[in-house]
């Protein structure tokens, strides 16, 4: 592991940036400061922080009356929480009243680990992205991360980002290499064999898989969908039309994730052999993030051995 | 100053109107919260069409959304958008009046319906003005039967713990919900001690249904410092008409044209008592 910095830090870190000329950003959390790396924000602008205790629905309600007062609040809370708990208020006080609220998942997936489904997020996609007027993005490193919130910060929309608790490794060389552009993925590397789809933290392991892939002359795309809604079309359709197989990758239960997007894009569009690569309909298997995705093949050889059967090689 | 009293009793006939055209509406509650409407919106808050963007005006969210044939008529009188576009179009298809507030319509701040949701709402609303250093107030209107709501208590929290004097929020406790009392379904006497111990400070209004004691009890909100202020509103559901008063079944309700007739003939007749 190169990297140590996490995304939550890095959005600490650009909302500090910004917080100084611009006092309507507020940060609020349920006492998940801690968690989404905002100790430093609250210390530094006690006066634009807001500590709800722990109550979910209480800190995405009170989001959306800042955000209709003028506000720019950016509301932080596990994700598991933070998109079942305050589900309502995320559809209706955000969404429905259309205010401009920032919900921030922090260790969402099964970032926690051993500490069970209670707190994994495998649902946080599927649930939001079925939210009218609510986007949805998973940014897959640092440096996008650091985009992203640049630009949500110069928007008036709702929208929610998922990020994992642990550090990522690079999928871009720096932020200046990181060609972000509002709602357009990222495709990372050029195949005509197979196209791989990932968003968040299988980004990574799907541009490894893929080194793996050509090293037995098998040519895979990659595509970084940190957009999952609004889901990318364009781009989805221009990486499959030109493979024999699509697979997705995700950090998500099987339904209404990513894969599930993909699969209603290309079956209305170009219908392809497609496999959904995720997490499974059950609770997970315990052990720390990346022994998890080993043991559901959320790996690079895992991903690689899918893209192979795929393609009968 | 106009006559709020009569006013109220006016906009009930709207009110009854707006439901008999949409073909349904929560009658009992639209009676029961007029008058805390009728005096927030034509004595208390600074709010009118021509100050709709207005920063330093008044916010007020309609917790207990479903009562939004009341607020309809409110608003129409205030001048937000026309009776006869309501009463031509309410519920019909494709009409921007729906049974809830949305807050595409002028003069809504948020969209309700789901209940419990205004009062975290009114807290990030008066949040937003200590933040800013504005000094307009915040008023959440909730029913009683809607206090059963966790997110009302997280809300009721956190007004106290930021000592939002600048937020009221309003009870209309007309003690009847749609299965029946309010003490039956789940017991909640005594709201007043309840609200207490959550550190609010608490007016309790013996007769919610009368525009002087409201005037008084927003003018002891208002003046209260340090802390959020409830005011518990002791009104009748179905209130205007011995046809719907007190009466659970008129929660939601279309009035035949006999019940219409009578309720008719008795809101004017305690209209014109007014005058």
């Amino acid at each position: 592991m190169k990297n140590t910095v996490t995304n939550r830090k890095i959005i600490c870190d650009v909302l500090m940036e910004n917080a100084e000329k611009d006092k309507d950003i507020v940060a609020l959390c349920s006492d998940s400061r801690g968690s989404a790396s905002m100790t430093p924000f609250f210390e530094k602008y006690p006066g634009q922080s807001v500590e709800v205790g722990i109550a979910e629905q209480d800190l995405v309600g009170i989001a959306a009356g800042l955000a209709k007062c003028g506000k720019k609040p950016y509301a932080f809370s596990p994700a598991s929480f933070l998109t079942t708990r305050s589900y309502e208020q995320a559809k209706v006080d955000c969404a429905y009243s259309d205010t401009n609220v920032k919900l921030i998942g922090i260790s969402g997936g099964i970032s926690y680990g051993a500490l069970g489904m209670s707190h994994h997020s495998a649902q946080d996609i599927a649930a939001m992205s079925s939210i009218p007027n609510m986007r949805v993005y998973l940014p897959s490193d640092r440096h996008e991360t650091r985009h992203l919130i640049e630009a949500l910060l110069k928007d008036e929309k709702c929208a929610y980002v998922r990020i994992g608790r642990n550090a990522v490794e690079d999928v871009y060389e720096s932020v200046e290499k990181c060609p972000f552009r509002p709602d357009k993925a990222n495709i990372l590397k050029d195949g005509d064999d197979a196209a791989i789809i990932a968003c968040g933290e299988m980004v990574y392991p799907a541009l490894e898989a893929a080194k793996l892939l050509e090293k037995e002359g098998i040519h895979a795309s990659v595509t970084d969908m940190y957009c999952i809604k609004p889901l990318d079309v364009e781009t989805v359709l221009k990486v499959a039309s030109k493979a024999r197989a699509v697979i997705t990758v995700e950090e998500h239960s099987p339904f209404g994730g990513l894969g599930s997007m993909v699969a209603s894009v290309l079956s209305e569009n170009e219908p392809k052999k497609m496999k959904i690569l995720s997490l499974p309909d059950s609770p997970v298997i315990t052990g720390n993030s990346q022994q998890v995705f080993d043991h559901y093949g959320l790996n690079p050889e895992g991903i690689r051995d899918t893209v192979k059967e795929m393609l009968d090689r | 100053m106009e006559n709020l009293k009569a006013l109220s009793y006016e906009l009930r006939k709207n009110t009854v109107d707006i439901i008999r055209n949409g073909g349904g509406g929560h009658i009992g509650g639209d009676m029961s919260v007029m008058e805390i409407l009728v005096e927030l919106y034509f004595e208390e808050m600074n709010i009118s069409p021509e100050k709709a963007d207005d920063p330093s005006r008044d916010r007020f969210v309609m917790s207990k959304g479903h009562s939004v044939e009341a607020l309809y008529a409110v608003l129409a009188e205030k001048g937000f958008f026309l009776l006869k576009e309501v009463l031509d179009s309410f519920s019909k298809f494709g009409s921007k009046f729906i049974g809830h507030p949305n807050n595409k319509l002028p003069g809504i701040e948020m969209n309700s319906g789901s209940l419990g949701h205004g009062l975290p709402v009114g807290v990030g609303m008066a949040l937003a003005g200590k933040m800013n250093k504005s000094d307009y107030r915040v008023y959440v209107v909730m029913g009683d039967g809607e206090l059963a709501e966790g997110s009302v208590w997280e809300g009721a929290m956190s007004g106290h713990n930021y000592g939002l004097d600048n937020l009221c929020a309003v009870i209309d406790r007309n003690r009847l919900q749609i299965s029946g009392s309010t003490e039956e379904v789940m017991k909640q006497d005594d709201q007043k001690e309840r609200w207490s111990a959550f550190g609010w400070h608490v007016g309790d209004i013996k007769n919610g249904n009368d525009i002087d004691e409201l005037r008084e009890g927003f003018k002891e909100a208002r003046e209260f410092k340090g802390e959020p202020t409830v005011i518990i509103a002791n009104t009748i559901k179905g209130c205007g008409s011995a046809v719907m008063e007190n009466k659970a079944s008129w929660h939601h309700h279309v009035p035949s044209d006999e019940e219409y007739a009578g309720i008719m003939k008795d809101l004017e007749k305690r209209k014109e008592a007014l005058l």
